[in-house]
């Protein structure tokens, strides 16, 4: 190990470079002489942190590294070296409990870990060494080794692809335990690679190990006897990754290009950012807040207490004189060891238990969350899943919702709609009723005017045929859970078998078809053209067959697929016919393919583009070019040239697509339309009836998104639109700067200053005044964000800010995913630090999902990306509202009820403590025993407000979500702001007053018994602290509002627990106390009369006012909720809800055109 | 500084993810009133309507108890005589000015005073002192609970709590700790002196002053209660006392350790103004009364300094009812606290009446 470090260090030049040279198999290359094998890292996984030895050392370290059990750790020391009034076991226990729990769950994780680590380690597989298969334990893989998979086993390491059992040189592979995307993925061998392995000399240069998922660059030389090497480019598509398991393919062969560590897999083995929630960051206001009072308490009994010493025989009067040692301390040393003294005296005001009791009051929380069954999807068979439960609480919080289109606020379920082919609609009727209406024979499209030629109209169908990477499933897998319900819908459809050109075997299958592809636009493109008679039968060996409406096979050799991206909005596909012509199909957004193609086409075109998206529908447009010899030769020389480039790979694709794809002509376009979610637009006004503010960022087309947002409810009929787009800057006359700074000026008046002031908390109100719903597009936000200038820069987004607040609903269309996050990222840190939310389901929501105070995923069908790095992942958007309003509402409440429980429990706590110091001559005499200083956090008091805070519905789920106007009530971290803390504290402080002086006066007269026997100091703090335990756990009991009987036994159980331990505590000489001072102390408090009256005087006395102020308070409450769930009702009598309300309203597409 | 917590390590992370991410994969979350928060609960609302009742009871309670706490607060007889000889012309005021910790013989002086009314019932006699802080912290934990537990090792190796007071010119201290040290030694005598000038001495009993439990568990002397001589055999007695431990009494059943006085004196008070109980006047079982109207003289041995700490010593004579000594303090509070439950029923009752109604049907209907 230590070797390879220093090998590292010194000879390592092949590390700095930025690629590295892998051998196949270890045989060197013609060409090398002195062959070095390069040395790698070995194919061992460690995700452990410790070893046995380290374990102790390493762990204690990493936990007292955080600071406040590194202040614990001082206050226990503290108490160790200076003589202290409470002994070390107060502040020591819970320390050692807490440090000693933790460490037990980081070890037992690690012992898992480590386990988990064998398991992979020492898993054996199986590697060709000079044509032999030798078994190998995983871990002895090293960089250059062929390795052999078999079905369902996972890849060891990181492997390039030489061969497949498969005939086309493909394997199939599903990345779930990677990224979560259970379909199936077709790599590919590196062409060109000999069928005999043993005999393959090559070597592969490849990039140094990155993370990305998706991203592989490299190169592989192959030699051939002597000849020149032939280069082959590679590309994550050849690429097989460590943790990926091998579907539907017998067995490959690959050889190890990445191993252990250096894995993408490994690399991505790294916890997100954490992010902080608002209530961490009030509790630590608090804390500061109690800090503070600490260090006065202790500055101020210092102080006193040298004053008090100064009078004559007060400091060492003859009957208690101070030991030589003490006398012989340094004045200023005593001062200082007095101040510790008095902070180790009142540091309980600053509990440990109170971070260990959230930190299980989040954990086990949010288990309530994964537990939920609404949440359960019975279509994905699955229900939310939590991956972090730091952010409970922020989701009773949120302001913000930045929401995504496509698959968010729409189903992503595509059905193709309509084509318009040359100009002419095409629009399919209802598939199910008139099925019989639909025979191959009988003119499949169904025109409604009139027809474009039968020419055009093939041409069109073979390129939706055609252009897209839709692989066929096939029915022998098993598993079929992939199949989205559309295909069954379809397949009702599909073509009759007998009449197939192809063998009776596949045409059985034929029936449980299903597609795969990464859009599910492709999909429904493919069963469009599928329903029209052409239908996509597969890709084998580079050939794309499709069935053609006279049932014959056609086959096309595909030989170049230009990849969609975001950035160029298409994609094409390059194939040669059986007739040899090579042609070029595209399909794209309308803006991307437009300029592309002639200009009289897109005049035909355009006006349906324009109404189809109006109403909704997702529109592409597909573009053809048939390639002469020449161009073709051309192209696929640039293309492969691009291929093989190293660096800047990306760029010189990019560039030759761009060439490529020019000249086309347009010959028609789709409608697609996706649905929206279920319950998408109740959903949606729930949250603004919350007084969230939802903006939907999309990549989609304005008009698109635009009906979208009308049929979500986000713009009402009454809604005035503020459009801020790349149409309404175009001005003739002017440059679109200076119109960008007028509209903006513009509708800043309009929306904000012209808007009657409303009052903080009232964001939105069902009052008569405007709405306004503000539109932007990508183009323009970002001359927002990147104005030339900088004052105008910042000027801009304030009014851009501005005016979005105050809209009730904005629409950012046209987003690059950056984008999306940008602005999250600009509201996040605008006036006020709103709490955002980020819901998405895609890849490219992302970024804005962590860019979010809280990200949510949605487990759609774009993949398991957004999933993996959302804090929250729910099954549909519907869940949504649950999610805010029942479960955030109710876990702000509680764990903010809990953040000041604490604080004013330790308040009273310590308060009596502090003033005893005034009457024992600033001494530091603890008030209580030790027994009870310790165990008051742990025991005594700590498991009523744990269950509390777990299980309180202060208002029950039902009206919560009937009610969404009820989150208001907390917004803006009410519950946690100065006032309710200022209340919560001068509560405590007046309960801390009235326990030491309740019972001090009390004890001005000792003789409490009626023997005349009387109490002396540790009677005096029992009296108090039984009070204080009672009083404290009464006031949560008040407070309570949901007691089940979880809480009936804890409040009741430990109040009885309380008594039983303390007489249990006083009934026993302890042999290994020193002093006995508790011995039957509580006892004989409960044999006095008087300390019974003046308990229950005291306890009585401090809740009266509590119970006065539920009293006047609650007249408002219940009342104005009973008003508030009439009205809502009597609104959604008003809005019939109707979830299967089609998309299309045709009523809102000719008004949203005019108002521009 | 709780930002540090804030920091949590990834595997909490990864924790929470294989718990709810994988397990749960495929499985419907399962349907129990626990896991959906729907677990049958009691949701009390308290309003006017609900709590007028509570305070209308709580103010007639307290009330008669207040009432019943202060008349017999009142009842209580209660007589304090300060002897701390601070003024000259107290009688004590020599042998607080000639205290010296070195004088053989003890400083007596005797205090006459008149008792207005006689005491009935049995009479107990506290000595109270002032400004001595016996909960000072430097003195509460000087003692050694094991050493006067009759722990033998303990005796002869005080705790080191007991500092300096621990050990005498090399040898134990028994008892040790500064508590133990500065017992309270002065001598009380009550003398009645009869209308004819006779002092009659008032019998004062030393037993039954203590806690039944100190005296009898947690105070024991060392090897049993026979020859204690032998028993405290290689201690000294602490540096302030006249007479080492196993002369305090000769009573062997209140001698050593279990001597009454001594338990006493070493629960330390709560205040640094307090009272201890020192002796009880039996009631005798004829009717007269236990005190009887009439002159008495209190005759005290002065032995126990406070001057230097400007403290303050008194004997407290007093009646004690079933809720212990005079003090009227619990009767106040609790015709206070009742008369303003009360008070309050009646405004409550007031708002119920004018604008309850509505809200009471808003409750029910919730």
């Amino acid at each position: 190990m230590l070797r390879r470090r220093l090998n590292r260090l010194l000879g390592g030049d092949e590390r700095r470079v930025d690629s590295r040279t892998v051998y196949v198999g270890h045989r060197s290359s013609p060409d090398s002489e002195g062959f070095i094998p390069p040395k790698f890292c070995d194919n061992r996984i460690v995700s452990s942190k410790y070893t046995v030895w380290n374990f102790l050392p390493k762990n204690l370290f990493e936990q007292f590294r955080r600071i406040a059990n590194f202040y614990f750790l001082i206050i226990f020391l503290v108490q160790v070296i200076v003589d202290t009034p409470t002994s070390p076991v107060t502040s020591g226990l819970p320390l050692f409990f807490v440090i000693t729990v933790t460490a037990i769950k980081q070890g037992y994780e690690d012992w898992l870990r480590h386990k988990a680590d064998n398991e992979v380690n020492k898993y054996l597989v199986t590697v060709l060494e000079d044509g032999q298969r030798i078994r190998k334990e995983s871990e002895k893989i090293k960089v250059g080794d062929v390795v052999e998979v078999e079905e369902d086993e996972t890849f060891p390491c990181d492997l390039i692809l030489l061969q497949s059992s498969r005939d086309d040189d493909t394997c199939f592979v599903t990345t779930a335990s990677l990224d979560g995307e259970s379909n199936h993925k077709t790599h590919y061998t590196v062409p060109d690679t000999e069928k005999d392995l043993e005999s393959l000399s090559a070597t592969i240069e490849c990039e140094q190990p990155q993370p990305d998922l998706y991203k592989f660059v490299g190169r592989m030389h192959i030699y051939k006897n002597n000849q020149e090497p032939i280069v082959r480019s590679l590309g994550p598509e050849n690429l097989l990754l460590k943790g990926a398991t091998l579907k539907n393919t017998q067995k490959i062969c690959g050889v190890a290009v990445y191993t252990g560590m250096e894995t993408k897999m490994a690399l991505n083995y790294q916890g997100k950012s954490q992010k902080r929630s608002v209530v961490e960051k009030s509790i630590n206001a608090f804390l500061l807040v109690y800090l503070c009072i600490l260090v006065s308490k202790a500055l101020v009994c210092t102080t006193l207490k040298y004053v008090w010493q100064g009078k004559p025989g007060q400091d060492e009067p003859w009957y208690n004189e101070k030991t030589q040692r003490e006398k012989d301390t340094n004045l200023y040393l005593k001062m200082f060891t007095d101040f510790l003294s008095f902070m180790v005296l009142f540091n309980f005001i600053i509990p440990v238990s109170m971070y260990v009791t959230v930190e299980m009051q989040k954990f086990l929380g949010s288990f309530f969350i994964t537990w939920d069954k609404d949440f359960f999807d019975n279509e994905i068979k699955e229900g939310a899943l939590v991956n972090t439960s730091d952010l409970n609480e922020e989701l009773g919080q949120v302001e913000y919702v930045f929401t995504d289109k496509t698959g968010t606020l729409t189903q992503n379920n595509m059905e193709f709609i309509e084509c318009c082919i040359d100009g002419f609609q095409y629009k399919h009727r209802d598939a199910s009723s008139e099925l019989d209406g639909f025979c191959v024979t009988d003119g499949p499209v169904s025109k409604l005017q009139q027809k474009a030629g039968r020419e055009k109209e093939e041409l069109f169908l073979r390129a939706l045929c055609l252009c897209h990477t839709v692989q066929v499933k096939e029915s022998t897998e098993p598993c079929l859970d992939q199949v989205d319900g559309l295909n069954n819908q379809v397949d009702g459809l599909g073509i009759d078998g007998d009449g197939l050109g192809i063998d009776g075997a596949l045409s059985h299958l034929e029936e449980q078809r299903g597609f795969i592809a990464s859009s599910p636009d492709e999909i429904a493109l493919v069963k469009g053209a599928m329903r029209y008679g052409f239908t996509f039968l597969g890709l084998e060996s580079k050939t794309m067959k499709i069935l053609n409406r006279n049932n014959d096979v056609e086959r096309y050799e595909l030989l170049h697929v230009l990849n969609f991206d975001p950035v160029r909005r298409r994609m094409s596909v390059i194939v040669r016919s059986s007739s040899g012509d090579t042609l070029l199909f595209c399909k794209g957004a309308d803006s991307s393919i437009f300029p592309r193609v002639r200009q009289e086409e897109v005049e035909r075109i355009r006006l349906h583009v324009e109404r189809n998206a109006t109403e909704g529908y997702r529109t592409l447009c597909v573009a053809y070019k048939l390639l002469s010899a020449g161009e073709y030769a051309q192209a696929d020389a640039g293309l492969r040239e691009a291929r093989l480039a190293l660096q800047d790979r990306e760029e010189k694709l990019m560039a030759v697509y761009n060439q490529v794809e020019t000249g086309m002509s347009l010959i028609g376009a789709t409608a697609v339309e996706d649905r929206l979610q279920e319950e998408a637009a109740e959903t949606m006004e729930a949250l603004q009836g919350a007084g969230m503010k939802v903006w939907v960022l999309t990549g989609d087309k304005m008009e698109t998104a635009k009906s979208t947002c009308y049929a979500c409810r986000l713009f009402q009929k009454s809604t005035e639109l503020l459009e801020l787009t790349v149409r309404t800057l175009d001005d003739e006359n002017r440059r679109r700067e200076e119109k960008l700074h007028d509209l903006l000026l513009d509708y800043h008046k309009k929306a904000v200053q012209d808007a009657p002031p409303v009052k903080e908390g009232v964001t939105r109100s069902w009052s008569s005044s405007q709405d306004y719903g503000f539109i932007v597009d990508g183009a323009s936000l970002s001359m927002i964000l990147n104005s030339s200038s900088d004052s105008s820069n910042s000027r801009y987004k304030n009014l851009f800010l501005q005016i979005c607040q105050n809209c009730t609903a904005v629409l950012c269309c046209r987003m690059a995913p950056l984008q999306k996050a940008q602005i999250v990222k600009m509201v996040k840190n605008s006036k006020g630090s709103p709490i955002t939310l980020s819901i998405g389901d895609g890849a490219n929501d992302v970024s804005m999902i962590l860019e979010a105070h809280v990200g949510i995923g949605i487990k759609g069908k774009e993949g398991r990306q957004a999933v993996r790095n959302s804090d929250y992942a729910i099954p549909k958007l519907k869940h949504l509202k649950k999610l805010l309003l029942a479960h955030g509402h109710l876990y702000y409440v509680r764990i903010a009820h809990l953040v000041q429980y604490f604080f004013y429990k330790n308040l009273c706590f310590i308060l009596p403590q502090f003033l005893y110091q005034f009457f024992c001559g600033y001494s530091q005499q603890p008030l209580y025993d030790a027994a009870y200083l310790t165990m008051y956090n742990i025991c005594f008091t700590s498991m009523p407000i744990l269950a509390y805070s777990l299980l309180e519905q202060h208002i029950c789920i039902e009206v919560l979500l009937d009610n969404a106007t009820l989150y208001r009530e907390i917004a803006k971290n009410a519950m946690l702001r100065w006032r309710p803390f200022l209340y919560w504290t001068v509560l405590g402080l007046f309960h801390g007053l009235l326990f030491f002086f309740g019972v001090w006066y009390l004890f001005y007269n000792p003789a409490l018994q009626d023997n005349g026997q009387v109490f002396g100091n540790w009677s005096y703090g029992t009296i108090v602290f039984t009070v204080l335990v009672f009083t404290v756990t009464l006031k949560l009991a008040l407070d309570t509002r949901h007691w089940t009987w979880i809480n009936h036994f804890v409040i009741w159980g430990s109040l009885a627990f309380y008594v039983f331990f303390s007489f249990f505590w006083g009934g026993i000489i302890w042999p290994f106390l020193s002093q006995q001072r508790l011995y039957f102390v509580f006892a004989n408090m409960l044999s006095s009369v008087s300390a019974w009256l003046v308990i229950i005087l005291l306890i009585l006395l401090s809740l009266l006012p509590e119970i006065l102020l539920v009293v006047f308070r609650k007249p408002r409450g219940p009342h104005s909720r009973q008003k508030e769930l009439v009205d809502s009702r009597v609104g959604g009598l008003q809005s019939p809800r109707s979830s299967a309300r089609p998309l299309l309203m045709r009523t809102f597409s000719d008004e949203s055109s005019t108002v521009i | 500084m709780a930002s540090g917590y804030n920091a949590k390590e990834e595997d909490g992370h990864i924790g929470v993810v294989g718990l709810g991410g994988a397990s749960l994969r495929g499985r419907k979350p399962e349907n129990t009133a626990f896991k959906q928060q729907r677990l049958p609960a009691w949701q009390p609302i308290l309003t006017a309507g609900s709590v007028l009742p509570a305070f209308f009871i709580i103010g007639l309670i307290f009330i008669p108890i207040g009432i019943g706490l202060y008349v017999t607060s009142n009842n209580i007889r209660e007589f304090e005589i300060d002897y701390t000889g601070v003024e000259v012309s107290s009688p004590c005021y020599n042998c607080a000015q000639n205290f010296s910790w070195h004088s053989t013989t003890p400083c007596t002086c005797s205090i006459q005073f008149y008792l207005h009314q006689a005491y009935e019932s049995n009479v107990f006699m506290y000595y109270g002192l002032s400004n001595f802080y016996q909960n000072h912290r430097r003195y509460v934990k000087s003692r050694d609970d094991s050493q006067l537990n009759g722990d033998i090792s303990s005796l002869t190796k005080p705790s080191k709590e007991c500092e300096p007071y621990a050990n005498h010119d090399h040898k134990p201290i028994a008892p040790c700790g500064a508590i133990a040290n500065s017992m309270f030694n002065d001598t009380l005598e009550l003398f009645y002196i009869d209308p004819n000038g006779t002092r009659v001495p008032v019998a004062l009993s030393s037993t039954g002053i203590a806690w039944w439990t100190d005296k009898h568990v947690k105070f024991r002397n060392p090897g049993g209660s026979t020859n204690l001589t032998a028993a405290f055999q290689g201690t000294v007695k602490p540096v302030n006392w006249r007479h080492p431990v196993y002369e305090l009494d000769t009573d062997p059943e209140n001698n050593g350790f279990i001597n009454e006085d001594f338990i006493v004196w070493m629960r330390t008070a709560a205040l640094p103004t307090f009272r201890k109980l020192y002796r009880v006047i039996q009631k005798k079982n004829n009717m007269a009364p236990t005190l009887p109207r009439g002159n008495y003289s209190l005759q005290v041995q002065y032995n126990f300094p406070v001057r230097s700490f400007e403290g303050r010593k008194r004997v407290i004579l007093s009646t004690i009812s079933w809720m212990g000594g005079k003090n009227p303090f619990l009767g106040i509070a609790y015709v206070t606290v009742g008369s303003v439950c009360f008070f309050l029923g009646v405004v409550l009752l007031f708002i119920h009446h004018k604008y309850g109604n509505r809200t009471n049907n808003a409750d029910i209907t919730n």
